[in-house]
């Protein structure tokens, strides 16, 4: 059974801490039960620090009387294993960082603590956030609560499957190419990827720096507008870190849809693309209309080179961000007889697990001399036309509206052993990143075998208070998010 | 065919550390002889999640370089990754700038033969300098010590215009001396924060295409560069005569063994890889910052010793020597304000204040002040000390500073110029010497100088040597 307190949404939870009603220590507990009860089968957690968040649970009821640090002061947390924790090993999911022990907090993570939210532990994830499934996690893939045969998404699934699964009242994820969206599109939870910039990447271990963005995974819009307010701070420590004013995220977000001007992408029905999927998604696009809103047939002619721009720019950034993996100073390195090189080449070879090989050698390949032209710098050009595609769109719409994912959960196993059917799954959410826009994923329905479906919402740059209104008002009309799977 | 058939050409990269007090893209501090890996935190460290931040000190510093030698500044310029695996290397890429970098196209006037020429400068960029590896021989390790990691450079291009090896020391000594002057580089090569490889290629005279040329790394000295591209040269040379080719291939100068010999095989060369660094924004500068620090560049060694000779009618030599280094020249000119003897004071400068500070050591700020410098060679012309006293005075301020009078008083070295004392010092040695005095007078006249000896040493040194020989001629007479 689980706790009634653990389908609590976090700002429910903050309320009935304020109330008395339970302490953070209790809060932090039933968490600690429910993990132990159901993550033998999820196994959405690499590492729990128990101690860390009950000490910090019992200081949150300790300064309850002289008055909480923030909205979600008390509520427990847990975080993907690309941020850095400090004294809490971190893996980034990869062996090759196996034993690592950061000595410093990511700056998310730093807020998190700042705003006194106890934080449980870390998330498996695909390694280094390459994957869409958990299944490329040096350490075992996650298991989807919904279906355990299936995966919770990726590459932040064990965010989204913990989250899910009532084992911790939100997370933090990563999205470069869709990572944060399509795994609460798979798992019936509400993903937002901020507009890049908006939130600090400092301390988050880079995969693809100029894609990479920080995000929450909640059970609900407002939670996930509750931990952006959290974390939307300027940060000098990231040099891409926005100084645009933060708006309080909160205030319209009420607000509905009324006279809002949504556009629906026709290059995002995708062939291929599961027929529950479509049909949900138009069905939540004339739930929206219904309410109020408008609906603009638009075009993002680009759209189809998205996955090979992106497939480019990635991996090539990724080749670079992981050249400081060397064995040399910090996590495994292989013991060898020979010099330098092999000392380098045994260490990668054993540290690195096949898709990451798979993406430095695409990345370093992309780069070399003689192919840099015609690969890298003609997918930074595709990604300027994408950028305009939607600043064009967004001339004529207020936010646009698609599937997050073209298909439901997929087994685990599936795909693994094909890696383009893999790179698939981030068609529809990729072009948001390529262009650095704010995108949410919002449950929209259930297909065959009560498997989630999610509503991607994407809006102009630093526009997250209207996707998150829109996303709120869809979710105040059809409450899927508060849906538990049936573990 | 022979060497005079063939035509040197030789470009320059210089790296210069930058004496900003803190590394490029993080907080810890640039200071040179730390205990290994203590001037370190993630950022310098590569650890996972960390970011690079910019120090803008480094770009006003660039800027300055940049105006200093002529560049056009660009107001846009990008950082790119130059990747490459080497432990003091810890992010496996270094930030540097590849094909828009902050500074283009400038150039510096330098001595060549009888006149002087221009040498291009093609770019200067702003990087981060790696780490030290240390490579134990006893043990078979090698240790890295990251403090100099993200120590911030620039890297300051020539075009192929020097056209020999004393060319080539002749620009670097004049680079060096900019950028001393400019206070943004200390100018030590041992230390290396002044660093250089030389592209080197030859081809024969009246030639168009230019020859394969190799780059040549490890000359820490400017005697070695010369040594370095001298050898190469005739190597090159020699290589072509014998009906050979030049490989394009990294060289290293050997000091030991006096030759330079291959880093690495062609097999082996980098690709760099370089793309524009997602982790920091395209820097932008604005039109107004230039023209700051435009208004606040000094004037530079050679505009100054411009200025010096038609100012103070000095020999190009005592110029030079003079604007070489900019507290040197700022002492002349407060000095020249009160003593206007320009020559004068230019000798003692080349003689006396330059062997001081060579054999007493040690950098600017002097502890002697140029009021006092001023004020004993006033007391030289006065006659109240002689020029030989006056040295060892000199030499008293220069180690603690006083000032002269208190120098000359407490050492008694003020000169005599009372015609009583020095009269009665003359009849002493007319007296003790009754011979060479008869000598004199007989016509030889050559005992004079004698008698100025035994008066001087009489009077300790300390006798007015004009009054001397007029006291001395009277009496003698």
């Amino acid at each position: 059974m689980t706790p009634p307190v653990l389908n609590l949404s976090m700002l429910e939870l903050a309320g009935a801490l304020a109330r008395r009603e339970i302490s953070s220590v209790e809060a932090t507990h039933a968490c600690l039960g429910r993990i132990e009860a159901v993550d033998p089968r999820v196994k959405a957690f690499l590492r729990i620090d128990a101690e860390g968040a009950l000490a910090a649970a019992e200081a949150s009821d300790n300064r309850r009387q002289s008055g909480a640090l923030s909205a979600l002061d008390g509520v427990p947390v847990a975080v993907k294993d690309l941020f850095l924790t400090e004294g809490v090993e971190t893996t980034a999911g990869s062996k090759i960082l196996a034993g690592f022990i950061p000595p410093y907090d990511a700056t998310a993570v730093k807020l998190l603590k700042g705003a006194g939210l106890p934080i449980l532990g870390k998330l498996n994830q695909d390694e280094f956030a390459m994957g869409s499934s958990t299944e490329s996690s040096a350490f075992f893939p996650t298991h989807n609560p919904w279906d355990l045969s299936r995966t919770p998404g990726g590459s932040s699934g064990g965010s989204s499957a913990a989250v899910a699964a009532r084992e911790i009242f939100g997370a933090l994820g990563t999205d470069t190419g869709g990572s944060i969206r399509q795994p609460a599109a798979l798992t019936n939870t509400v993903g937002l990827k901020p507009t890049y910039g908006r939130l600090s990447r400092y301390g988050v271990i880079a995969f693809a720096s100029s894609l990479d963005q920080v995000g929450p995974i909640t059970r609900s819009v407002l939670d996930a507008a509750a931990l952006l307010q959290i974390l939307a701070v300027h940060d000098p420590k990231d040099s891409t870190s926005s100084t645009a004013p933060v708006p309080n995220y909160m205030a319209e977000i009420e607000g509905g849809v009324s006279g809002m001007r949504l556009g629906v992408p026709r290059e995002y029905f995708v062939p291929g693309m599961d027929p529950e999927v479509e049909h949900a998604v138009r069905q939540a696009a004339s739930d929206l209309e219904r309410m109020g809103a408008k609906l603009v047939d638009v075009s993002l002619p680009h759209t189809r080179y998205a996955l090979a721009a992106y497939y480019l720019i990635a991996p090539a950034e990724a080749s670079a961000n992981l050249a400081r993996y060397d064995g040399v100073r910090y996590g495994l390195r292989a013991q060898v007889a020979g010099g330098l090189r092999e000392m380098y080449c045994r260490t990668r070879a054993a540290g690195f697990g096949p898709e990451v090989k798979r993406r430095i050698m695409l990345g370093t390949y992309a780069l070399s001399a003689g192919y840099y032209d015609a690969y890298y710098l003609k997918a930074q050009k595709v990604r300027t036309l994408i950028r305009e595609d939607f600043l064009r769109a967004f001339q004529k719409v207020d936010a646009i509206v698609s599937a997050t994912s073209p298909v439901t959960a997929f087994k685990l196993g599936e795909k693994v052993d094909d890696p383009l059917a893999m790179y698939l799954m981030d068609v529809l959410t990729l072009p948001c990143n390529l262009a650095g826009l704010p995108g949410l994923s919002v449950p929209c329905g259930f297909g065959t075998g009560d498997l989630p479906i999610g509503l991607q919402i994407l809006g102009r740059p630093f526009d997250e208070s209207r996707i998150l209104r829109i996303g709120r008002a869809f979710e105040r009309e059809a409450d899927f998010a508060g849906r538990a799977p049936p573990l | 065919m022979s060497a005079s058939d063939y035509q040197p050409v030789i470009g320059l990269e210089v790296h210069a550390q930058l004496l900003t007090g803190s590394k490029i893209f993080c907080g810890c501090s640039t200071r040179f002889g730390a205990p290994p890996n203590h001037n370190t935190c993630p950022v310098c460290l590569g650890l996972p999640g960390v970011l690079p931040t910019l120090n803008q000190r480094v770009v006003e510093f660039a800027i300055r370089a940049g105006l200093a030698l002529g560049c056009a500044i660009r107001l846009t310029s990008v950082w790119s990754r130059k990747n490459y695996f080497y432990p003091d290397l810890p992010k496996g890429y270094q930030i540097t700038q590849y094909d828009l970098p902050i500074c283009e196209g400038g150039r510096l006037s330098i001595e060549a033969g009888e006149g002087s020429r221009e040498i291009r400068i093609r770019r200067i960029h702003m990087e981060e300098d790696a780490g030290k590896s240390i490579h134990d021989g006893a043990s078979g390790h090698s240790l890295v010590d990251l403090n100099r990691a993200g120590v911030p450079l620039l890297e300051i291009v020539s075009e192929p215009d020097l056209r020999s090896s004393d060319e080539a020391a002749q620009y670097l000594k004049e680079l060096r001396e900019v950028l001393v002057y400019l206070e943004i580089n200390d100018g030590n090569m041992e230390e290396g924060s002044f660093r250089c490889d030389a592209n080197v290629s030859v081809m024969r005279k009246g030639a168009s295409a230019l020859g394969v040329r190799t780059e040549l790394k490890n000359m820490n000295s400017f005697r070695f560069v010369r040594q370095a591209i001298d050898y190469e040269l005739a190597r090159q040379i020699d290589l072509l005569e014998r009906g050979g080719t030049v490989v394009q291939e990294t060289r290293l100068w050997d000091p030991q063994r006096s030759e330079t010999r291959p880093m690495r095989s062609k097999e082996e060369a980098h690709d760099y890889r370089y793309f524009p660094e997602p982790d920091l924004p395209p820097l932008e500068i604005s039109q107004a910052l230039v023209d700051a620090v435009a208004r606040s560049l000094p004037e530079l060694p050679q505009a100054k010793a411009r200025r010096f000779q038609a100012r103070y009618g000095l020999p190009a030599y005592d110029v030079k020597i003079l604007c070489a280094e900019r507290p040197l020249a700022d002492f002349f000119e407060a000095s020249a304000a009160l003593y206007t003897d320009y020559k004068k004071l230019s000798n003692w400068f080349l003689g006396e204040l330059l062997r001081l500070r060579h054999e007493e050591g040690g950098g600017f700020p002097w502890k002697i002040r140029p009021e006092q410098l001023a004020g004993l060679l006033v007391r030289v012309d006065r006659g109240e000390i002689s020029a030989s006293a006056a040295k060892d005075v000199l030499g008293a301020m220069f180690r603690t500073g006083e000032d002269p009078a208190s120098i000359i008083q407490t050492r008694g070295l003020g000169q005599i110029s009372d015609t009583a004392v020095i009269e009665a010092a003359v009849e002493q040695a007319l007296a003790q010497h009754p011979a060479e005095a008869a000598r004199y007078r007989a016509g030889k006249k050559q005992v004079f100088g004698f008698f100025v000896g035994q008066v001087m040493k009489a009077m300790k040194g300390k006798g007015n040597p004009a009054l001397i020989n007029e006291v001395l001629k009277k009496k003698l007479g």
